[in-house]
């Protein structure tokens, strides 16, 4: 009836996930709960959780993010205080097979749902209104891709307390991931749940590419695109090149480990290289996929608070175009140590050099944008510039584990360790904090504060230094990833540098959480009434903040690069429309209607993944007829859009051009 | 009008209609799942000859039962095309005519490659007898699933055209399904060459 499912699957033992789990159960329950005594129920159903709207998916994107940065980040810092004290005869506090786990959904978590989410969501959020037209291509679409993220991100967390996670580290490389090594539930929980996720993926990057390709406003050619547009059409067609072979390398894990096939086993004839190949054929692309928008973040950042057009706008989209290219030639960096042989060695070695190339053309575009320009130093510009030298060690650092011979001596150490969480969190988060606060006033109407935000900042830069220097340091003395317990108790004072390090991280990451209580408290005094509070450049400032759900009330014409910004010279007033000439009564808008298919689908996913975990077939039987009759239901629905009335288009023109 | 048209160019006019942005995202969606199958490719071509004792490619295969799966799945290519001609046409009696022919041609194939897994899995040549085996079922088995997965969706567009009319919704998915449809043609002449056909040698 319940498959391999029995109260023995709730680790009773374990003090750590049951309470922590019973925390997070307790808060769920009182947020529930306020929401019924509110009556804020048809609200959230209404506005939200059904929503279609870019904007809003992009906010719920960007929510789930910051919410599972705090569990990713949990798990760091479990990791770095046990091996603060786990040296020579004392043995920590955590158990080896309970550390595996943590490792493992560390990685999995703060690259898939945390990176992921949070790139998702600010693509979805600016991309259309920097296109300057009215939705994405498939708004529906676009909501289940959300609910199918926040169902993997659902599983996941369910693993904490029914069951258990991968002890198998991020990628589940087998042998190790197969059944005979992994009988238990981790492995399924991990592989069940980033099938689910990643389908919603891509889903999304067909979703945007199809937007940036197909729906612009009139006037914008590929040369006039916003750069940030270019890295999130880079990065999604990337996505749809990249994310099918994880669905296929994952499916075929599943095969080996539900029906007894020998992909990837040791016998019969199985091949795990393989699945080392397979999964970073997917996991190499999946780096750009994550800081191409990034660097799109940070040239929109610059170029606002310099004042200036972007340097090198034509160069900065080549660039990008030629990491997106290069990021499929280099996979097997990732493994120099596993017998390939000295040519081919040497070949992905040269590759991967070369991707520094048009990374560096970046830097220095950057650069000359800042050059003689009148830079306002808000706290954007501090993420941005914190990037700029944070990434740039982590980049040179990349590039001498390029070198085949350099990697068999840093090959699984704390330096490779070291290097990545420099590219990502110098790269990724920073990137990602940098467009949170870029881009909040537009969603909100108000904006951040920015002391609290350059509090957050210095934590975060200091704290990623002193947490990670000294793990290449360890790396280099010969400290490996991966590791619950070290003898050589010289070690010890760098462990506890990088702990107090991850401390430091962790008070950056409540001044974010403080700054949006203030921020949402003093909302009143931070109001932007104009929609363009930093004097920005691309037509997402040409709107009203937040904008209407239609976007824009007349499509902008555009003419050249930095559209809005030639307005402004121009000597036009910022309207929704960009047309305050037309004394005309409104057009006729057509909005997309909410749509529950997004949750409902996902709700049966959650069930389909649960019960195929679990072995319960006849439910995972009819979590997917279920998943199916809704999308049949849907596909009969025939008024998929609204129209907005009007009046009310003209009041809310009326409103905001009255607006200072 | 075709003035105006050559003075701007195609990327200046603003968003494009439904119809052609819904083509391109399925045409997105079909090289995703090109991609899909390029990864079980892969992993047949590298487990091909680790038969770890069992069976090999030559000594199972049935190149006559095969081709005539083949001529089922390419005829059925072909009437699905007729069937959207009828579309174009308006020809309500035409498209249920072809979707028809197509739906009995297409059960065929399914029918045929079951029949051949069923022979197999009685000789107790399964997936888990060894790697080669197991990329030969997961390869054909997807083709297999896509194929049974494009029966249904070819049985709801019949629904939806009796319910729902010819209307431009409903057009614009059947058009999206015949591309479906070909692509999994695509997809098998890949599967006859290199599976069946790369058997022999």
């Amino acid at each position: 009836m319940f498959g391999k499912l029995s109260l023995a699957a709730i680790p009773w033992d374990q003090p750590i996930p049951l309470i922590t789990s019973a925390v997070i159960i307790v808060l769920l329950a009182a947020i529930l709960a306020l929401v019924t005594y509110k009556g804020w129920w048809s609200y959230l159903w209404r506005e939200w959780l059904t929503s279609t709207d870019h904007k809003r998916i992009g906010v719920m994107y960007v929510l789930l993010a910051l919410v599972m940065l705090i569990r990713g980040f949990s798990d760091a810092i479990m990791m770095r205080s046990q091996l603060a004290v786990a040296a020579g005869t004392a043995a920590g506090y955590l158990p080896p097979e309970h550390y595996n786990q943590i490792f493992s959904a560390h990685g999995t978590i703060m690259i898939f749902f945390v990176a992921m989410t949070f790139v998702i969501g600010l693509m979805n959020f600016a991309v259309p209104l920097q296109l300057g037209v009215r939705d994405v291509a498939f708004p529906v679409l676009n909501s289940v891709s959300f609910w199918l993220t926040a169902a993997g991100v659902l599983l996941v967390n369910v693993s904490l307390v029914i069951g258990e996670f991968a002890r198998t580290g991020w990628l589940a490389y087998p042998p190790l991931s197969e059944i005979a090594y992994s009988p238990g539930v981790g492995v399924d929980y991990y592989l069940w749940s980033l099938q689910i996720s990643g389908l919603g993926t891509l889903l999304a990057g067909i979703n945007f590419t199809t937007t940036i390709l197909k729906l612009r406003a009139p006037g914008m050619s590929y040369s006039r695109m916003p750069i940030f547009c270019w890295t999130a059409l880079a990065s999604n067609l990337l996505i749809v090149a990249a994310f099918p072979i994880l669905t296929a390398t994952f499916a075929m894990l599943l095969l080996d480990r539900y029906l007894g096939f020998h992909f990837f086993t040791n016998d019969a004839g199985g091949n795990p290289m393989m699945y080392i190949n397979l999964i970073w054929a997917w996991g190499h692309p999946e780096v750009y996929i994550l800081i191409l928008p990034a660097f799109g973040v940070f040239s929109e950042v610059i170029a606002t608070f310099s004042g200036k057009p972007l340097f090198g706008h034509r160069s900065m989209v080549i660039a990008t175009m030629a990491i997106c290219m290069l990021s499929f030639m280099v996979w097997l960096h990732h493994f120099f140590t596993m017998g390939a042989g000295a040519n081919v060695n040497a070949f992905f070695g040269i590759m991967t050099m070369i991707i520094a190339v048009p990374t560096g053309v970046k830097v220095f575009n950057w650069l000359f944008t800042l050059y003689w320009g009148e830079v306002r130093f808000t706290s954007p510009v501090y993420w941005s510039l914190g990037f700029m030298v944070t990434f740039v060690i982590g980049g040179m650092t990349g590039v001498l584990l390029a070198i085949p011979p350099a990697d068999f001596v840093l090959h699984n150490s704390l330096f490779l360790v070291a290097h990545f969480h420099n590219v990502i969190i110098g790269g990724v988060v920073f990137g990602a904090m940098a467009g949170y606060t870029y881009w909040f006033p537009k969603a909100f109407g108000f904006t951040l504060d920015e002391r609290l935000g350059k509090a957050s900042f210095w934590c975060w830069f200091i704290g990623f230094y002193l947490a990670f220097m000294p793990l290449y340091v360890l790396g280099l003395m010969g400290a490996t990833r991966r590791m619950q317990h070290y003898s050589d108790t010289s070690w010890q004072p760098l462990m506890w540098v990088a702990f107090a390090g991850a401390l430091v991280i962790l008070t950056g990451m409540a001044f974010t959480v403080a700054q949006l209580v203030y921020s949402i408290k003093t909302r009143d005094r931070r109001r932007d009434r104009t929609g363009d509070p930093w004097n920005g450049r691309t037509l997402e400032w040409s709107t009203a903040s937040p904008p209407p759900p239609w976007n824009f009330t007349v499509l902008p014409q555009v003419s050249g690069i930095d559209e809005f910004w030639s307005m402004k010279r121009a000597g036009k007033k910022a309207t929704s429309g960009a047309a305050p000439q037309s004394p005309q009564p409104p057009p006729s808008i057509h909005v997309p209607r909410p749509s529950s298919l997004g949750f409902l689908t996902a709700f049966c996913a959650v069930i389909f993944g649960f019960a195929s975990i679990w072995h319960i077939w006849w439910l995972a039987i009819l979590g997917l007829v279920g998943a199916i009759a809704v999308t049949l239901k849907h596909s009969w629905q025939l008024n998929t859009e609204v129209q907005v009335s009007p009046q009310e288009v003209a009041e809310f023109e009326t409103r905001h051009r009255a607006a200072p | 009008m075709s003035a105006l048209a050559e003075e701007i160019p195609l990327a200046e006019r603003g968003p494009a209609p439904t119809r052609t942005v819904v083509s391109f995202g399925f045409w997105l969606f079909l090289l995703s799942d090109i991609v899909i199958f390029s990864a079980l490719f892969a992993a047949y071509a590298v487990l091909a000859q680790r038969t770890a004792g069992g069976p090999t490619g030559a000594q199972l295969f049935d190149l006559e039962h095969v081709f005539i799966e083949t001529c089922c799945l390419l005829v059925s290519s072909f009437t699905c095309g007729l069937c959207v001609l009828a579309m174009e046409r308006r020809a309500q009696t035409m498209i249920y005519v072809w979707a028809a022919v197509t739906f009995i041609l297409g059960a065929s194939f399914i029918s045929l490659e079951l029949s051949e897994f069923i022979s197999m899995f009685s000789r107790g040549i399964n997936p888990a007898r060894s790697a080669f085996l197991s990329a030969f079922f997961a390869l054909v088995g997807t083709h297999g699933i896509h194929v049974t997965a494009g029966l249904c969706w070819l049985a709801v567009m019949m629904a939806q055209i009796a319910t729902l009319g010819l209307r431009p919704k409903v057009m614009q998915r059947l058009v999206c399904f015949s591309l479906f449809w070909h692509a999994l043609d695509l997809v098998w002449i890949g599967v006859f060459t290199i599976v069946y056909l790369g058997a022999r040698t």
